[in-house]
């Protein structure tokens, strides 16, 4: 799971190209020298499939089966397996009990769970949060991407997208730990306000400007990465359309409005689709590693209070369904997410076939 | 096109410097305003210099000497009379040392499994195959959710995997990204080669060990890189699944020993301790340094790995 949100930025396009190639006809293979006939349109198996059997079917294919056993293994195990394990959200779980003796309490976790002031504290401040994050942070790799698309330079493209990336690749415990180093009480800002005999600003222990710092943390390390995407997007727009709209007189903010930010769209709607889907996760190891330092007051969201609810302290069912509730809302944003970019004629997430 | 060489070709007679004339900008693209050419500038050397200062910073105060540091206040941009004293010092103590050895393992052997199950799992469903498209299906659905963290936790439990390094590994083995890129990847090898090592009767892993591997090495080598970068960087896992101390990977030691400062001295296991700061400081290069290492490979080929892989549509 710590993959996937890793690699977010190029999701979107991710699942849809499988659809793309192999929707692709063999003719339009063609044009594309040195990539060969991509797609299952061009292979020989499909034609055949409809007249072989199942059985010899599974015996040409069998060494292929063989191969998705890791693969499926996994997903069972680590996968599909844990989101069943969820009814114990449903329990009293007790360990020594295991899920099959435990006693059955239907709603009860939940009824408690939303009479629980930390929870709901937890509950509030993730969505806050997450309002911040999507207000503040979603807009900066989109700016940053056209101000590099708008260099002439490449040199200066290069250098700049080579720092930019780098933080992508640090673990959130580095990245925080910089953060201490230079913002922390006795970081290298402070002690330079010091030396000039100022007080220290405690940046990082005020639960008050907490979600800007959240917010600074997230942009310092992914903005970068989250520009690739597009920058691949821009340059995907035909350089002779913003020729032909100058030519017309437009400006460039005109240009802008009407050619760069239309060619976008449907990447924007994707971004933001899986963006919403994730909402709810905020950003769960940096809030744990800076929980102790602002408070559970302010640094608490739904994934720190399963945390501290079910594994340290021992709740595993009101845990599980502090998680469970969070998965459910989730899933929901998606979809709605998902409905309301049909609405605006994109595509979406699931409009395409996949596989 | 045509208009832009046209217009070229009008041009000549004005001089270039006068008009601050950029040969490789397009006639059309009128010159940024200065008011525009200067925010554009002060963004672009700002977010650089944010990610430049504090790992410089932090490398120059971890090589720095006691009276440098004293007279500096604690931080230092240059190191005047670099020391490794304070690497000394940590490479003494057990733990940093045992700790780095444990992210190694659980990096490398996570990185080859990893490998293995994501190449053989989109190999497999990168052609037409019985299940083939119910299995992609599965996997795509785990991008959008996750099983949610007690579950996973009462699955290493049951497994009898709490406290072992493999608990470290095992959740890491498969990404679903890293899957899609790896599949849309394979999925542009020319089928004539496959079909064509078919006929001359080679196997289905014989056919992936010998031609679809060899053609795949650049998106090889990014996804193995992601695998591996992940496997160094994560640190929820060791948090969750192992108490005992001598198998906390570097990201777990750093998380207790500088981002919450809990007594780095009998911590690391050191008797003497120089300054404070530095100790702390080469803690952080240790963890940074395997990443700055491999950080010019995976920029030379994620662009092409995954960019092509994914973005192309």
């Amino acid at each position: 799971m710590n993959s996937t949100t890793e690699a977010a930025p190029a999701l979107p396009d991710a699942d849809r190209v499988p659809a793309h190639a192999e929707g692709r006809v063999p003719g339009r293979g063609k044009g594309k020298p040195g990539k060969g006939k991509p797609g299952r349109a061009t292979r020989s198996k499909p034609r055949d499939q409809h007249k072989q059997s199942f059985g010899s079917r599974l015996r040409r294919d069998k060494q292929m089966l063989l191969m998705m056993v890791p693969g499926i293994a996994f997903l069972l195990l680590f996968f599909y397996i844990p989101i069943l394990g969820n009814v114990i959200a449903f329990q009293d779980y007790q360990p020594y009990l295991g899920i099959g003796d435990s006693m059955w309490v239907g709603w009860q976790n939940f009824v408690d769970l939303f009479a629980n002031p930390d929870f709901l504290r937890a509950f509030w401040n993730t969505l806050y949060l997450a309002a911040w994050q999507l207000v503040f942070l979603f807009p900066v790799p989109l700016v940053l991407a056209l101000i590099v698309d708008s260099l002439i330079s490449t040199r200066v493209r290069r250098v700049f997208q080579s720092i930019a990336y780098l933080p992508h690749f640090l673990s959130w415990v580095l990245v925080i730990a910089l953060f201490q180093q230079m913002l922390g009480g006795a970081g290298f800002i402070n002690n330079s306000l010091r030396q000039f005999g100022l007080d220290p600003i405690p940046f990082m222990t005020n639960p008050d400007t907490f979600p800007v710092l959240v917010v600074v943390q997230m942009i310092w390390k992914d903005a970068g990465w989250a520009m690739i995407i597009f920058l691949a997007a821009l340059a995907s727009i035909d350089a002779s359309l913003y020729e032909a709209a100058a030519a017309d007189g437009a400006g460039r903010w005109r240009r802008m409005w009407h050619i760069t930010l239309p060619g976008l769209r449907s990447v924007i709607v994707l971004l933001l689709i899986l963006r919403i889907g994730d909402i709810l996760s905020v950003g769960f190891e940096q809030f744990i590693l800076q929980r102790d330092a602002v408070g559970a007051g302010a640094a608490e969201v739904l994934d720190t209070f399963t945390y501290y609810t079910g594994v340290v302290g021992g709740g595993w069912s009101s845990g599980a369904a502090a998680g469970l509730a969070k998965g459910v809302v989730s899933a929901l944003l998606i979809y709605a997410a998902n409905k309301l970019a049909h609405r605006f004629g994109e595509d979406g997430i699931f409009a395409k076939k996949v596989g | 096109m045509a208009i832009t060489q046209s217009a070229g070709r009008i041009l000549p007679g004005r001089k270039p410097k006068e008009l601050n004339y950029n040969p490789k900008r397009p006639v059309w693209k009128e010159r940024p305003s200065p008011l525009y050419q200067t925010i554009k500038t002060l963004v672009l050397v700002l977010f650089s210099a944010s990610i430049i200062v504090p790992i410089l910073l932090v490398v120059s105060t971890s090589l720095a000497d006691k009276e440098q540091l004293a007279k500096a206040g604690g931080f230092v941009l240059w190191p005047e009379r670099p020391t490794l004293e304070a690497y000394e010092t940590i490479f003494n103590g057990p733990m940093v040392l045992n700790s780095l050895g444990v992210s190694a393992v659980v990096t490398i052997v996570g990185t080859i499994l990893a490998l293995f199950v994501t190449i053989t799992m989109a190999y497999a469903t990168s052609r037409p195959v019985l299940f083939g498209r119910p299995v992609v299906l599965a996997v795509l659905f785990t991008l959008l959710f996750a099983p949610g963290l007690i579950p996973s936790f009462l699955m290493i439990k049951e497994l009898g995997l709490l406290d072992s390094l493999w608990s470290l590994i095992l959740p890491g083995i498969f990404g679903a990204f890293n899957f899609v890129v790896m599949r849309s990847f394979f999925m542009n090898i020319p089928q004539e080669l496959i079909e064509s090592a078919r006929i001359d009767g080679a196997s289905d892993w014989t056919i992936l060990w010998r031609i679809v591997m060899p053609l795949s090495k650049a998106v090889i080598a990014v996804v193995g890189l992601f695998y591996a970068v992940g496997f160094w960087n994560s640190f929820f896992n060791a948090l969750l699944y192992i108490n005992d101390h001598s198998k906390w990977p570097i990201q777990l030691l750093l998380r207790n020993f500088v981002v919450q400062g809990s007594g780095a001295a009998d911590g690391l296991g050191i008797s003497s301790v120089p300054p404070g700061q530095s100790i702390q400081m080469a803690v952080v290069v240790v963890a940074l340094v395997p990443i700055l290492m491999v950080y010019p490979f995976l920029q030379k080929h994620f662009t092409k790995g995954v960019l092509t892989g994914a973005v192309k549509g």
